[in-house]
């Protein structure tokens, strides 16, 4: 019996049955292309950090990246520009929300099949994008939260109950549970991102996109990520009094519509 | 005549004349200018009549015919705020939009040259 040729799966899939099945089952394990991953950015005022934040992400191998410099007043627009990434600009500050829609939409229009967002400040781990995109990828989920809160090591206890009391504030507004409904890492489908309808322009964004998840009946999965809190990150972040404003937004859109 | 006709009575006919200029220029529509009319009219049959709230009073079924002017004031405040909060919401969208695809096209031009 000659022996049996081991099987390679990338060139033989398309033409097996036995092979598809296979690669089924194996697909976890593959890379994703990562330029089919499109990374947003939206940015105010990160000049600091973002050259950081784009080389590691350069050094990941990741190339399909557009950043949205929300208005900024420092050189976060220079900075982002000295790296081959498309950065767009806001000539007016419009907050999170505003950054955030517009780098969806930029994305969108260019067809990226996968959109991960992505904060600027730092506090994501690079090896946690392939993590969110993986659901989208396998078609089990069109919207993917990276959640800082299923491994809550190394983040403040204050920090915590903030994103608790998020969760709650969503909760209630929304009828949706999410365990971290602050989180800046997210993946979208690109079908399921051209029917986000994303009208805030502040924090309040994160809530509407848990909400219009239930609006639009998608499929939702939470994937526990790595938090990386610095100083700066943590001075960057949203302040109790934020929150409280953010709530009362959310209370107003709810309301309005 | 008190002060306070005097006061209300300036008061009310300032308001009116701006409604009306308002309306002159086209910036709100008669059924506008109807509802502010009426509603300072309100204002100056309560200044003159006070007695005429305890009509609203009993019918609400408070004791003071005052107490009935100043709780009615309020709501009728808190929809206003409400309303104008909403107003500005709709703005800082539209505002948003239009930064938006300014952007956008400003860096799909720059993407066309390079």
């Amino acid at each position: 019996m000659p022996p049996r040729a081991s099987p390679r799966l990338e060139t033989e899939f398309p033409f097996s049955p036995v092979n598809a099945i296979i690669y089924e089952r194996f697909m976890h394990f593959m890379p994703i292309s990562k330029s089919k991953i499109c990374i947003v950015i939206p940015a105010y005022n990160e000049g600091g950090v973002i050259g950081n934040v784009l080389s590691s992400l350069k050094k990941g191998g990741y190339e399909n990246i557009i950043v949205v410099d929300d208005g900024s007043n420092d050189d976060t627009y220079r900075v982002a520009n000295s790296y081959t990434v498309r950065v767009i600009r806001h000539n007016l500050n419009r907050g999170l929300g505003g950054a955030l829609g517009t780098g969806m939409e930029a994305a969108i229009r260019l067809g990226n099949e996968m959109i991960v967002t992505f904060d600027a400040d730092g506090q994501h781990a690079v090896h946690d994008i392939e993590k969110v995109a993986l659901p989208i990828y396998q078609k089990k989920a069109d919207v993917v939260i990276g959640s800082r809160l299923k491994n809550r090591a190394g983040m403040p206890w204050y920090r915590v109950l903030m994103n608790i009391l998020g969760n709650v504030a969503t909760y209630m507004l929304f009828g949706i549970w999410c365990s971290d409904t602050q989180s800046g890492l997210r993946a979208f489908s690109l079908e399921s991102a051209k029917k986000l309808h994303i009208r805030s322009n502040r924090m309040e964004v994160s809530s509407e996109i848990i909400r219009e998840i239930k609006r639009l009946d998608l499929k939702m999965i939470e994937v526990s990520i790595q938090a990386i809190y610095t100083e700066y990150s943590l001075s960057k972040g949203q302040s109790l009094l934020t929150g409280i404003k953010t709530f009362f937004r959310l209370l107003l859109h709810r309301l309005m519509h | 005549m008190t002060t306070i006709h005097i006061v209300i009575t300036a008061f009310v006919l300032f308001a009116m004349s701006r409604t009306f200029l308002r309306l002159r220029e086209g910036e709100i529509n008669k059924a506008q200018f109807v509802f502010w009319f009426v509603v300072w009219s309100l204002v100056a049959v309560v200044g003159y009549w006070p007695g005429v709230t305890q009509t609203l009073a009993d019918f609400l079924g408070i004791d003071r015919g005052i107490d009935s002017v100043v709780y009615v004031s309020i709501v009728i405040l808190f929809y206003l705020v409400y309303r104008a909060y909403v107003k500005i919401e709709h703005l800082e969208q539209d505002i948003t939009k239009v930064v938006r695809e300014e952007a956008i096209s400003e860096f799909s031009s720059k993407n066309a040259k390079d």
